[in-house]
Protein backbone atom coordinates (compact mmCIF):
# COMPACT_ATOMS: atom_id res chain seq x y z
CA UNK A 1 0.00 0.00 0.00
CA UNK A 2 2.78 2.14 1.09
CA UNK A 3 4.54 1.54 -2.39
CA UNK A 4 1.73 2.40 -4.39
CA UNK A 5 1.36 5.72 -2.20
CA UNK A 6 5.09 6.52 -3.21
CA UNK A 7 4.69 5.60 -6.65
CA UNK A 8 1.71 7.59 -7.29
CA UNK A 9 2.15 10.52 -5.80
CA UNK A 10 4.67 11.94 -8.31
CA UNK A 11 1.56 12.10 -10.99
CA UNK A 12 -0.68 14.82 -9.06
CA UNK A 13 -0.39 15.41 -5.62
CA UNK A 14 3.42 15.90 -6.03
CA UNK A 15 3.83 16.34 -9.80
CA UNK A 16 7.57 18.02 -10.04
CA UNK A 17 6.38 20.34 -13.05
CA UNK A 18 3.01 21.29 -12.70
CA UNK A 19 2.77 21.31 -8.58
CA UNK A 20 6.77 21.74 -6.80
CA UNK A 21 7.76 24.30 -10.05
CA UNK A 22 10.85 22.12 -10.27
CA UNK A 23 12.94 21.50 -13.34
CA UNK A 24 11.73 24.13 -15.22
CA UNK A 25 14.34 25.15 -17.86
CA UNK A 26 13.95 20.90 -19.55
CA UNK A 27 10.19 21.62 -19.18
CA UNK A 28 10.13 24.63 -21.50
CA UNK A 29 13.28 24.12 -23.44
CA UNK A 30 12.03 20.34 -24.67
CA UNK A 31 8.78 20.35 -25.23
CA UNK A 32 8.80 21.83 -28.35
CA UNK A 33 6.83 18.73 -29.40
CA UNK A 34 5.24 15.91 -28.05
CA UNK A 35 7.88 13.33 -29.22
CA UNK A 36 10.73 15.53 -27.77
CA UNK A 37 9.22 16.09 -24.42
CA UNK A 38 8.68 12.62 -23.99
CA UNK A 39 12.48 11.31 -24.96
CA UNK A 40 13.73 14.04 -22.07
CA UNK A 41 11.49 12.68 -19.38
CA UNK A 42 12.44 9.36 -20.08
CA UNK A 43 16.06 10.27 -20.15
CA UNK A 44 15.61 11.83 -16.60
CA UNK A 45 13.27 9.18 -15.48
CA UNK A 46 16.11 6.50 -15.77
CA UNK A 47 18.20 8.99 -13.81
CA UNK A 48 16.29 9.27 -11.51
CA UNK A 49 15.59 6.00 -10.69
CA UNK A 50 19.30 4.83 -10.71
CA UNK A 51 20.35 7.64 -8.56
CA UNK A 52 17.45 7.11 -5.98
CA UNK A 53 18.26 3.41 -5.60
CA UNK A 54 22.25 3.95 -5.28
CA UNK A 55 22.42 6.96 -2.97
CA UNK A 56 19.45 5.12 -1.01
CA UNK A 57 22.08 1.90 -1.02
CA UNK A 58 24.85 4.20 0.22
CA UNK A 59 23.22 6.33 2.57
CA UNK A 60 24.53 4.67 5.54
CA UNK A 61 28.24 4.70 4.19
CA UNK A 62 28.14 8.69 3.17
CA UNK A 63 29.11 11.13 5.72
CA UNK A 64 26.81 13.39 6.33
CA UNK A 65 29.09 16.47 5.81
CA UNK A 66 30.11 15.35 1.81
CA UNK A 67 26.25 14.28 1.23
CA UNK A 68 25.65 16.92 -1.16
CA UNK A 69 29.25 16.68 -3.29
CA UNK A 70 28.66 12.63 -3.26
CA UNK A 71 25.04 12.81 -4.75
CA UNK A 72 26.41 15.13 -7.29
CA UNK A 73 28.86 12.46 -8.22
CA UNK A 74 25.92 9.65 -8.21
CA UNK A 75 24.00 11.76 -10.79
CA UNK A 76 26.59 12.67 -12.88
CA UNK A 77 27.77 9.46 -13.26
CA UNK A 78 24.47 8.61 -14.48
CA UNK A 79 24.05 10.87 -16.53
CA UNK A 80 27.18 10.19 -18.24
CA UNK A 81 25.46 6.74 -18.59
CA UNK A 82 22.66 8.74 -20.37
CA UNK A 83 24.28 10.80 -22.54
CA UNK A 84 26.60 8.08 -24.19
CA UNK A 85 23.60 5.48 -24.67
CA UNK A 86 21.36 8.28 -26.34
CA UNK A 87 24.22 9.52 -28.42
CA UNK A 88 24.63 5.92 -29.92
CA UNK A 89 21.12 4.45 -29.94
CA UNK A 90 18.84 7.70 -30.54
CA UNK A 91 21.25 9.97 -32.48
CA UNK A 92 18.56 12.16 -33.90
CA UNK A 93 16.69 12.83 -30.60
CA UNK A 94 19.78 13.60 -29.15
CA UNK A 95 20.87 16.15 -31.44
CA UNK A 96 17.80 17.72 -30.77
CA UNK A 97 17.86 18.05 -27.22
CA UNK A 98 21.53 18.66 -27.10
CA UNK A 99 22.80 20.21 -24.30
CA UNK A 100 20.01 19.30 -21.90
CA UNK A 101 21.00 15.78 -21.77
CA UNK A 102 24.39 16.95 -19.91
CA UNK A 103 21.94 19.47 -17.55
CA UNK A 104 20.12 16.67 -15.98
CA UNK A 105 22.79 17.10 -14.09
CA UNK A 106 21.04 20.08 -12.50
CA UNK A 107 17.62 19.10 -12.24
CA UNK A 108 16.45 20.51 -9.12
CA UNK A 109 14.16 17.50 -9.20
CA UNK A 110 17.13 14.83 -8.96
CA UNK A 111 19.03 16.16 -6.40
CA UNK A 112 15.73 17.45 -4.80
CA UNK A 113 14.30 13.94 -4.51
CA UNK A 114 18.12 12.18 -3.36
CA UNK A 115 18.19 14.91 -0.55
CA UNK A 116 14.35 14.91 0.36
CA UNK A 117 13.69 11.03 0.38
CA UNK A 118 16.55 8.51 -1.15
CA UNK A 119 18.29 9.40 1.77
CA UNK A 120 16.12 8.58 4.41
CA UNK A 121 14.20 5.77 2.84
CA UNK A 122 14.46 2.24 1.94
CA UNK A 123 16.00 0.87 -1.52
CA UNK A 124 12.70 -0.55 -3.08
CA UNK A 125 10.58 2.70 -1.55
CA UNK A 126 13.16 5.27 -3.23
CA UNK A 127 12.41 3.15 -6.26
CA UNK A 128 8.87 3.39 -6.51
CA UNK A 129 9.46 7.14 -5.47
CA UNK A 130 12.34 7.82 -8.67
CA UNK A 131 9.84 5.61 -10.82
CA UNK A 132 6.33 7.89 -10.02
CA UNK A 133 7.91 11.18 -10.20
CA UNK A 134 10.10 10.50 -13.27
CA UNK A 135 6.57 9.18 -14.86
CA UNK A 136 5.26 12.07 -13.35
CA UNK A 137 7.45 14.54 -14.83
CA UNK A 138 7.40 12.66 -18.40
CA UNK A 139 3.56 13.25 -18.08
CA UNK A 140 3.56 16.65 -17.21
CA UNK A 141 6.39 16.79 -20.48
CA UNK A 142 4.21 15.16 -22.64
CA UNK A 143 0.62 17.29 -22.35
CA UNK A 144 3.00 20.42 -22.63
CA UNK A 145 4.73 18.93 -25.61
CA UNK A 146 1.37 17.95 -26.92
CA UNK A 147 -0.37 21.48 -26.69
CA UNK A 148 2.61 23.32 -28.03
CA UNK A 149 2.97 21.23 -31.08
CA UNK A 150 -0.66 20.80 -31.43
CA UNK A 151 -0.73 25.19 -31.50
CA UNK A 152 2.48 25.66 -32.89
CA UNK A 153 1.76 22.79 -35.86
CA UNK A 154 -1.77 21.51 -35.72
CA UNK A 155 0.08 17.88 -34.98
CA UNK A 156 0.56 15.26 -31.68
CA UNK A 157 3.49 13.21 -32.17
CA UNK A 158 3.81 13.85 -35.65
CA UNK A 159 0.19 13.10 -36.72
CA UNK A 160 -1.27 15.94 -38.11
CA UNK A 161 -4.80 16.99 -37.13
CA UNK A 162 -5.61 20.58 -38.36
CA UNK A 163 -4.22 21.48 -41.97
CA UNK A 164 -2.57 24.11 -42.38
CA UNK A 165 0.49 26.17 -40.49
CA UNK A 166 -0.20 26.90 -36.83
CA UNK A 167 0.91 29.25 -34.55
CA UNK A 168 4.92 29.13 -34.59
CA UNK A 169 5.39 31.37 -31.64
CA UNK A 170 3.93 28.46 -29.57
CA UNK A 171 6.82 26.60 -31.19
CA UNK A 172 9.35 29.02 -30.06
CA UNK A 173 10.37 30.43 -26.80
CA UNK A 174 7.28 32.90 -26.19
CA UNK A 175 4.69 30.04 -26.32
CA UNK A 176 6.97 27.77 -23.87
CA UNK A 177 6.42 30.64 -21.24
CA UNK A 178 2.78 30.80 -21.79
CA UNK A 179 2.18 27.47 -22.48
CA UNK A 180 3.58 26.45 -18.95
CA UNK A 181 1.94 29.74 -17.20
CA UNK A 182 -1.07 28.87 -17.94
CA UNK A 183 -0.64 25.01 -16.61
CA UNK A 184 -0.03 25.60 -13.74
CA UNK A 185 -2.91 28.44 -13.37
CA UNK A 186 -5.00 25.53 -14.14
CA UNK A 187 -3.77 23.27 -11.42
CA UNK A 188 -3.84 25.86 -9.13
CA UNK A 189 -7.76 26.47 -9.64
CA UNK A 190 -8.30 23.02 -9.43
CA UNK A 191 -6.64 22.58 -6.44
CA UNK A 192 -8.74 25.05 -4.66
CA UNK A 193 -11.82 23.70 -5.26
CA UNK B 1 34.19 43.32 -34.17
CA UNK B 2 34.20 40.02 -33.56
CA UNK B 3 33.92 40.06 -29.81
CA UNK B 4 31.33 42.72 -29.67
CA UNK B 5 29.36 40.49 -32.35
CA UNK B 6 29.66 37.76 -29.85
CA UNK B 7 27.86 40.11 -26.92
CA UNK B 8 25.42 41.50 -28.73
CA UNK B 9 24.66 38.17 -29.78
CA UNK B 10 24.55 36.51 -26.40
CA UNK B 11 23.22 39.65 -24.67
CA UNK B 12 19.98 40.30 -27.02
CA UNK B 13 19.72 37.99 -29.71
CA UNK B 14 20.12 34.42 -28.13
CA UNK B 15 19.38 35.79 -24.50
CA UNK B 16 20.14 33.13 -21.96
CA UNK B 17 16.86 33.32 -20.42
CA UNK B 18 14.25 34.35 -22.88
CA UNK B 19 15.63 31.88 -25.91
CA UNK B 20 17.91 28.93 -24.54
CA UNK B 21 15.72 28.73 -21.46
CA UNK B 22 18.42 28.19 -19.10
CA UNK B 23 18.51 29.26 -15.65
CA UNK B 24 15.01 29.84 -15.76
CA UNK B 25 14.46 28.58 -11.72
CA UNK B 26 16.79 31.70 -10.07
CA UNK B 27 14.70 33.82 -13.10
CA UNK B 28 11.60 33.39 -11.50
CA UNK B 29 13.00 32.59 -7.57
CA UNK B 30 14.99 35.60 -6.71
CA UNK B 31 12.74 38.19 -9.77
CA UNK B 32 10.25 39.88 -6.67
CA UNK B 33 12.34 43.05 -5.54
CA UNK B 34 15.00 44.76 -8.11
CA UNK B 35 17.49 45.04 -5.24
CA UNK B 36 17.75 41.20 -4.69
CA UNK B 37 17.49 40.66 -8.94
CA UNK B 38 20.62 43.24 -8.47
CA UNK B 39 22.54 41.31 -5.94
CA UNK B 40 21.87 37.80 -7.83
CA UNK B 41 22.89 39.70 -11.37
CA UNK B 42 26.18 40.42 -9.95
CA UNK B 43 26.96 37.44 -8.66
CA UNK B 44 26.47 35.28 -11.67
CA UNK B 45 28.60 37.47 -13.72
CA UNK B 46 30.95 36.64 -11.01
CA UNK B 47 30.85 33.35 -10.95
CA UNK B 48 29.89 32.48 -14.96
CA UNK B 49 33.50 34.24 -16.22
CA UNK B 50 35.42 32.60 -13.78
CA UNK B 51 33.36 29.05 -14.07
CA UNK B 52 33.98 29.43 -17.96
CA UNK B 53 37.69 30.06 -17.81
CA UNK B 54 38.53 27.33 -15.56
CA UNK B 55 36.44 24.85 -17.28
CA UNK B 56 37.58 25.55 -20.25
CA UNK B 57 41.51 25.42 -19.43
CA UNK B 58 40.51 22.09 -17.35
CA UNK B 59 38.91 20.62 -20.93
CA UNK B 60 41.64 21.69 -23.15
CA UNK B 61 44.85 21.13 -20.85
CA UNK B 62 43.61 17.86 -18.76
CA UNK B 63 40.48 16.11 -20.49
CA UNK B 64 41.50 16.64 -24.02
CA UNK B 65 45.05 15.60 -23.33
CA UNK B 66 44.18 12.55 -21.52
CA UNK B 67 41.53 11.66 -23.86
CA UNK B 68 38.49 11.34 -21.47
CA UNK B 69 35.71 13.75 -22.59
CA UNK B 70 33.45 11.64 -21.56
CA UNK B 71 34.15 12.88 -17.92
CA UNK B 72 32.84 16.12 -18.70
CA UNK B 73 29.57 16.46 -17.35
CA UNK B 74 31.03 14.93 -14.17
CA UNK B 75 34.08 17.26 -13.73
CA UNK B 76 32.41 20.03 -14.88
CA UNK B 77 29.76 20.05 -12.57
CA UNK B 78 32.41 19.67 -9.38
CA UNK B 79 34.85 22.68 -10.51
CA UNK B 80 31.72 24.46 -10.51
CA UNK B 81 30.51 23.49 -6.93
CA UNK B 82 33.93 23.81 -5.94
CA UNK B 83 34.47 27.13 -6.92
CA UNK B 84 31.34 28.34 -5.69
CA UNK B 85 32.28 27.70 -2.30
CA UNK B 86 35.40 28.73 -2.97
CA UNK B 87 34.77 32.57 -3.78
CA UNK B 88 32.21 32.29 -0.82
CA UNK B 89 35.34 31.71 1.55
CA UNK B 90 37.62 34.18 -0.19
CA UNK B 91 34.65 36.73 -0.47
CA UNK B 92 34.40 36.55 3.14
CA UNK B 93 38.08 37.13 3.78
CA UNK B 94 39.20 39.84 1.35
CA UNK B 95 35.57 42.00 1.29
CA UNK B 96 32.68 41.98 4.05
CA UNK B 97 30.38 44.36 2.23
CA UNK B 98 30.77 41.91 -0.87
CA UNK B 99 30.26 38.97 0.48
CA UNK B 100 27.00 40.86 2.32
CA UNK B 101 26.24 41.58 -0.99
CA UNK B 102 26.13 38.50 -2.80
CA UNK B 103 26.81 36.02 -0.29
CA UNK B 104 23.31 34.93 0.25
CA UNK B 105 23.31 34.03 -3.55
CA UNK B 106 26.30 32.00 -3.82
CA UNK B 107 24.99 28.91 -2.84
CA UNK B 108 22.04 29.08 -5.35
CA UNK B 109 24.56 29.25 -8.08
CA UNK B 110 25.35 25.52 -8.26
CA UNK B 111 22.15 24.60 -9.14
CA UNK B 112 21.58 27.58 -11.92
CA UNK B 113 21.85 25.55 -15.51
CA UNK B 114 23.00 28.56 -16.90
CA UNK B 115 26.55 27.88 -15.32
CA UNK B 116 27.04 24.34 -16.56
CA UNK B 117 25.14 25.22 -20.02
CA UNK B 118 27.76 28.10 -20.74
CA UNK B 119 30.97 26.05 -19.52
CA UNK B 120 29.83 23.99 -22.41
CA UNK B 121 28.62 25.61 -24.79
CA UNK B 122 32.05 27.18 -24.96
CA UNK B 123 33.43 23.83 -25.65
CA UNK B 124 30.88 22.92 -28.04
CA UNK B 125 31.15 26.03 -30.28
CA UNK B 126 34.97 26.06 -30.20
CA UNK B 127 35.99 29.25 -29.17
CA UNK B 128 39.21 30.10 -27.95
CA UNK B 129 39.91 31.29 -24.14
CA UNK B 130 39.30 35.08 -25.04
CA UNK B 131 35.94 34.70 -26.70
CA UNK B 132 35.01 31.59 -24.46
CA UNK B 133 35.54 34.56 -21.49
CA UNK B 134 33.06 37.12 -23.52
CA UNK B 135 30.85 34.85 -24.46
CA UNK B 136 30.60 33.87 -20.72
CA UNK B 137 30.13 36.95 -19.37
CA UNK B 138 28.11 38.66 -22.14
CA UNK B 139 25.45 35.82 -21.32
CA UNK B 140 25.77 36.46 -17.62
CA UNK B 141 24.72 39.81 -18.48
CA UNK B 142 22.14 39.19 -20.38
CA UNK B 143 20.99 37.16 -17.66
CA UNK B 144 20.84 40.12 -15.44
CA UNK B 145 19.09 41.61 -17.42
CA UNK B 146 16.35 39.62 -18.05
CA UNK B 147 16.06 39.35 -14.26
CA UNK B 148 15.97 42.74 -13.71
CA UNK B 149 13.40 43.82 -16.39
CA UNK B 150 10.97 40.63 -14.79
CA UNK B 151 11.45 42.26 -11.53
CA UNK B 152 10.92 45.64 -11.89
CA UNK B 153 7.76 44.54 -14.24
CA UNK B 154 6.93 42.27 -10.97
CA UNK B 155 7.10 44.77 -8.30
CA UNK B 156 3.93 47.27 -10.38
CA UNK B 157 2.61 44.15 -10.50
CA UNK B 158 2.23 43.62 -6.96
CA UNK B 159 -0.25 46.31 -6.47
CA UNK B 160 -2.78 44.80 -9.29
CA UNK B 161 -5.51 42.11 -8.49
CA UNK B 162 -4.97 39.23 -9.97
CA UNK B 163 -7.42 35.80 -10.41
CA UNK B 164 -5.74 33.70 -7.32
CA UNK B 165 -4.59 30.97 -9.41
CA UNK B 166 -2.70 33.31 -11.49
CA UNK B 167 -0.73 34.97 -8.81
CA UNK B 168 3.42 34.00 -8.29
CA UNK B 169 4.72 31.50 -10.34
CA UNK B 170 2.15 31.36 -13.16
CA UNK B 171 2.23 35.33 -13.69
CA UNK B 172 6.12 35.20 -13.92
CA UNK B 173 5.89 32.43 -16.72
CA UNK B 174 3.16 35.04 -18.98
CA UNK B 175 4.91 38.21 -18.30
CA UNK B 176 8.34 36.01 -19.11
CA UNK B 177 6.46 34.91 -22.38
CA UNK B 178 5.75 38.64 -23.44
CA UNK B 179 9.57 39.21 -22.67
CA UNK B 180 10.96 36.30 -24.96
CA UNK B 181 8.16 37.88 -27.47
CA UNK B 182 9.73 41.51 -27.07
CA UNK B 183 13.49 39.91 -27.09
CA UNK B 184 12.49 37.97 -30.70
CA UNK B 185 12.31 41.99 -32.21
CA UNK B 186 16.40 41.55 -31.88
CA UNK B 187 16.77 38.71 -34.53
CA UNK B 188 18.61 39.77 -37.52
CA UNK B 189 20.34 42.61 -36.34
CA UNK B 190 23.43 40.36 -36.05
CA UNK B 191 24.24 37.39 -39.27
Amino acid sequence: MNQVKNFTKGFFKENPILVLVLGTCPTLATTSSALNGLGMGIATTFVLIGSNVVIALLSKLIPDKVRIPAFIVIIASFVTIVDLVMQAYVPALYETLGIFIPLIVVNCIVLGRAEAFASKNSVLSSFFDGLGMGLGFTMALGIMGSIRELLGNGSIFGYKFIAGDGILVFILAPGAFWVLGYLIALINRLKRT
Amino acid sequence: MEYILIVISAVFINNVVLAQYLGVCPFLGVSNKVNTALGMSGAVVFVIVLATMVTYLIQTYVLDKLGIGFMQTITFILVIAALVQMVEIVLKKISQPLYQALGIFLPLITTNCAVLGVAILVIKKEYNLLEGTVYGASIALGFGLALIILAGIREQLELVEVPKGMKGVPLSLVIAGILALAFMGFTGIVK
